[in-house]
Formats: structure tokens, sequence, C-alpha cells
């Protein structure tokens, strides 16, 4: 089956399963009721195969020194390819680079965005709805729109290849959508606590910091966890603002992989890409089932 | 669900505390510790889009003429777009791409395993949304190239249709922007899955089961419950797809690069390649205000699906 035609398959194949079901005398509803529950199963693991076979071939691949493009069993399982791309070089030093850039700015948009949902969650103003609008609007903004000016700014003011200048925008761009999850999370926490705390003399930032904060632990890694897993994957800002080899995260260099032979080897290529691919895995299994806190904003978004 | 439960009842008490104690006027002093991020959204986020809009109406260039001494050209850049088939071979691939992978592909497959996702065995459904749930997490460029292995000519939808005895396909060639659209979907449909049975779990049984006693049977009860009982999720969903697909660069690039002969080039390849391929700086920026101009108005129409209560 192709991928094309599962996943239009998937969307009509519920209905003509449905159609047939219900209604009618109630033995041969039962049997229907069932027939629908294993279609639906079929359809379902269906998808799930069609959507499975890319990843698959990662996996095999990356064990496989003698790797094509197709998905196959390797025929001896050799941990070569992962040896191959073990240095610095190829494999830590952009790892690395993709930790500093992704880790500084999400360091750098968690802070901001901490802080200025602060007075937008506990005080009110005239002009908080216009001003949330506006975040909730710049999050749907196309970064890669605005990438041309920010490259030709970043030239003017030497910011291009910078790290630090990578990180400040990096930051920035991620900052609407980290200020919205962590108002929506910060509003949950309630006031009564807060206020006890000022009576007994702690300031604004102690109580933000040692009563607030803790109280929004889990809604504040959901959106920790998600800020620094789209920088982890973004390609196109790191592509345009920084330039120099040994400064280029994970991200770019897979771009330009190629073996030390100059030739793309498949199988270190599929390697590389489960080294580059494991920390935002991990993450979201840490995430689990918080998950949803994320989506639920999402639905949300009247704010 | 006990989480939703007293996130409601923490913001009611917040909503009455604000009222009763909390001195609620927001002076200049409060407001400092938005400081940093009205900085940071200033000048990287408002500073670029006001400069676009300068940047769109010069000949700036990375080399010749525009480099050394930039000037004013009025809406020659909107011209000189509007004049080249090129300019208008990639809006046609952004649409299709933007419509089959975004709008119905991602959107209906989403619904579709949101829906399937309640009547499935509970180890199926967890084992297929976790496949789904990965293509989702995976790096643009990771996914880039296992979609690329995918539909390549010796890839792995070859072999698997060679082996059951059906002609291969090489849609790379022959159709790239199907191609690609279909690894959008891969790796956009757990998102609206997402977005879907979160909204899907809101929707109470009991309006279901009187809809079954009034003898709707199971499309009725999608077309004419569900469904309107989900519009705001769908418009919101529709709106965040599309903006979303509209930006893809990294995904396309990794895949086809634009080619072959421009047949997957859609508007921000198309950007890229004028701005840093030919250097024009200034007509790249003008063809991306015409990119955010087609996100603005698709999102316009997007928010008149919303029902009349929810638009405020």
């Amino acid at each position: 089956m192709t991928a094309g035609l599962s996943t239009t398959a998937a969307a009509e194949q519920p209905r003509p399963a449905e159609t047939a079901a219900p209604r009618p005398a109630p033995r041969t509803g039962r049997c229907r009721a069932a027939g629908t529950r294993l279609a639906s199963n079929l359809v379902m693991a269906a998808i799930g195969l069609a959507f499975l076979v890319p990843l698959l071939w990662v996996v095999l691949a990356s064990f496989d020194t003698e790797a094509s493009l197709s998905v196959a069993w390797p025929e001896t399982w050799s941990l070569g390819n992962y040896s191959a791309i073990w240095n610095a070089e190829t494999t830590f030093r952009p790892l690395g680079n993709s930790l500093l850039l992704c880790g500084g700015a999400t360091l750098l948009t968690m802070v901001s965005a901490v802080l200025c949902a602060y007075p937008l969650s506990r005080y009110s103003f005239r002009a908080k709805r216009p001003l949330l609008l506006t975040i909730i609007f710049s999050t749907g903004l196309p970064i890669t729109a605005i990438m041309i000016p920010v490259y030709s700014m970043f030239v003017q003011v030497n910011l291009i290849d910078s790290m630090g200048g990578a990180i400040l925008f990096l930051g920035a761009s991620s900052l609407p959508y980290a200020i919205f999850l962590t108002k929506g999370f910060m509003d949950g926490v309630p006031m009564e606590i807060e206020e006890s705390a000022w009576t007994e003399g702690a300031g604004v930032y102690r109580t933000l910091w040692s009563v607030v904060l803790p109280l929004m632990r889990s809604g504040l890694s959901v959106a920790t966890i998600f800020t620094f897993v789209s920088m982890w994957g973004n390609f196109f800002v790191p592509f345009m603002l920084l330039l120099s080899p040994d400064k280029l995260p994970a991200a770019v260099t897979l771009y330009t992989f190629s073996s030390q032979y100059g030739q793309v080897a498949y199988g270190q290529l599929a390697a590389f890409s489960i080294f580059y691919s494991l920390p935002v895995v991990v993450l979201y299994l840490f995430l689990g089932r918080n998950l949803g806190q994320g989506f639920a904003a999402a639905g949300g978004v009247k704010g | 669900m006990t989480a939703t439960h007293t996130t409601a009842t923490h913001r009611a008490a917040a909503r009455s505390g604000r009222r009763t104690r909390l001195g609620d006027g927001l002076s200049p002093l409060r407001a400092v510790p938005m400081l940093p991020a009205a900085l940071l959204l200033l000048g990287f986020m408002l500073g670029p889009i006001l400069y676009s809009l300068y940047l769109a109406f010069t000949d700036s260039a990375i080399r010749g003429e525009g480099a050394s001494d930039t000037s004013f050209v009025g809406v020659q850049n909107f011209l000189d777009a509007f004049a080249d088939g090129d300019f208008w071979n990639s809006v046609v691939l952004t649409l299709v791409f933007t419509l089959v992978s975004a709008v119905v592909g991602q959107n209906l497959l989403g619904m579709g395993l949101a829906l399937l996702m309640e009547r499935t065995h509970r180890l199926v459904t967890f084992t297929v949304t976790s496949i789904v749930i990965a293509a989702w997490i995976l790096p643009e460029v990771v996914a880039g190239y296992l979609l690329y292995t995918f539909f390549a000519d010796d890839g792995s939808l070859n072999t698997i249709l060679t082996s059951i005895g059906l002609p291969s396909q090489d849609l790379l060639f022959s159709a790239p922007i199907i191609a690609v659209s279909f690894a959008n979907i891969w790796r956009g449909a757990a998102f609206s899955m997402l977005v879907y049975s979160a909204a899907l779990s809101s929707v109470p049984g009991d309006v279901y089961e009187s809809a079954a006693l009034d003898g709707a049977g199971p499309v009725r009860r999608f077309v004419s419950v569900t469904v309107p009982l989900l519009r705001p999720a769908i418009a919101t969903n529709l709106m965040l797809t599309t903006l979303q697909t509209l930006s893809v660069f990294g995904l396309i690039f990794i895949m086809t690069g634009g080619g072959p002969a421009r047949q997957s080039q859609t508007l921000p390849l198309y950007m890229y390649e004028q701005a840093f391929s030919y250097g024009q700086l200034g007509y790249g920026t003008a063809v991306a205000l015409l990119l955010l101009l087609i996100g603005a108005l698709a999102s316009i129409a997007y928010l008149r699906l919303l029902p009349e209560e929810d638009k405020r």
C-alpha cells in the first residue's frame, strides 16, 4: 500500500464501515458493531504501518554499513556507522552547538516569558486585551517570511555568524507562544497563597520565584520542552544566521552531511539522524501525558 | 480530568482574588518585568517586520549595484514579481501544497485518526499514535531525509510496490509537489490528531445518545452533531496548519531543493533563491511580504468560520 493510498483511505474508510453499522435488530446490531470495531482497528493499523516505514528505515539503516535508500533488514548488524561518526568533527561539535544555541535561546525565552506573563496574569490594565491578541497573532507569524530582513539587519549590525545573535533571534521568535502558554498556566495559580507570602514580607520577585513558579511546575516544563524541541528542529534560522562550519548546529550539518570520502553514506547519515533526534524523543517521553496540556491551550486560542 | 477541574476552580479563585485584594492597576514599576520580553520582541520581531516594509521597496542586493548604494525603487519589485512566470508558478505550487497537505491531508487524516482512536483497542491506539507522534517530533531535516529515501527511485516505497507486484513510482521526478505534500502530511498529521482528539474528548457523550435515539445514523451524527460542536477547533486547526504549511522550507529544500525544474519550488524556496542565489534582497523581501499577505487572507477566511459568539 502506498502512503498516498493509505492517507486518503484514512479519511474515507471509517465512513463506509460506519454507514453499514447500527440501528436494525439488536442481534445483527451487535455483530455489526463488532465488525465496525474490527474495521476501525484494521484501518488504524494500516495507517500506523504506512507511517512506520520511514521510521523503520532510519533505525535499520543506522545498523547497516551497507545501507541503501530502501528499508531492508541488515545482513549483518553492526555498530560501524555509529563508530564512523563517533568523533568531535562530525557529531559532538554540531550537537554541542545545537545544545548551546537551543539551550541558550530556551533559557532566554523562558526567563523573559515568565517575567512578562506575571504582570499579564496578575494585574489588569486597559491595553491588556489588545496586547494579548497581538501576542496570539504573532504566534502565527511565519518566521520564514521575515528571515531576509533579519539577515540583512544582522549583516549591518555585525551579528551575522555570531552565536549570541542567533540565540537572541531564536529566543525572540519563540517568545509569543511561550508567553501565551506561560500566562495560561500562571492564571491557574491562585492569588491567595501569593498574597499571604506578601504579607509575610516577601517581595514580588521572591514570591514569583518561590511561590508561583513551583506551583506551575508541570505547565512550565511543558512550555520549556515545547520551546526547546521546536528550536532543536529549526533549520532555516541557523542556516541563515550562522556561517562558519565550527559554529553550525546539527540541523545544518545534517543538511551538508557527507562521509569522509565525500559521498553520502546513508548508514552514517541514519546513525547521525538518530543521535540528533534522540534528545527530542527523550524529552517527549518525559512529557508523556502532559502533552495534552499544550493542546488544550492550542484549542482555546481565544485567550 | 481532575487537572482541568482544579484549573477551573483555581481560575475562579484567582478572579475573585483579583477583585477583592490585589491592587489591580498596572503601575510603571509593576510593568518592569515585561521589559526583557518587550525589548526582544521590539528588536527582533517588530524591527525586522518594519524593516521588511522598507526593504521590499528598494533594490537592496548582496552584490552589484544595490549592494554599495541601495536606492528606493517604489513598487518595482512587486511589478517584477507579477511579471515573472516563475513567481506565479511558485504561487500555484504553494496553493497546491497548502491545499493538499494541510487543508485536506493533515486535517482529514488528523480527524480520521482522532475518530478512530475512540473505537480502537487501547494497544492499537497507543502504538499507532506513538508512531504518528514520532513522525511529528522528529527534526525537520531528519524528516526530509526520511521521506526522500521513502520516495526515492530505489527507496522503500518502490521496494514495497514491486514486492507486491505493483508498478513502481517516481513521484520525486514526475510529481514532486505531490511527494513533498505527502511528506508534509506524514510530518504534520499528529498535530491535527492531537487537536481534534482533545476537542472530541470535550464533547459530552449524551449528545450522541439523544441523536441516536432520534434515529440519526453515524454519518448524520458526525455531520450534524460533531462538526458543529467542533467548529471552533476546526477553524483554529485549519488556520494553524495553513500558516505552518505556508512557511515550510527545510522539508522541501532537503527532499527536492525545489526541483526538478522548479516543479516543487513553493514561495519560501523561490524567495530564498531570489534573495541568496541571485542576491536580490529587496526583491526577495517583496516576495516574502506577498507570502505574508496570503497567510493573512487565509487567516481572515478561517476566522469567519468561527461561530459568532467566539469571535468577540
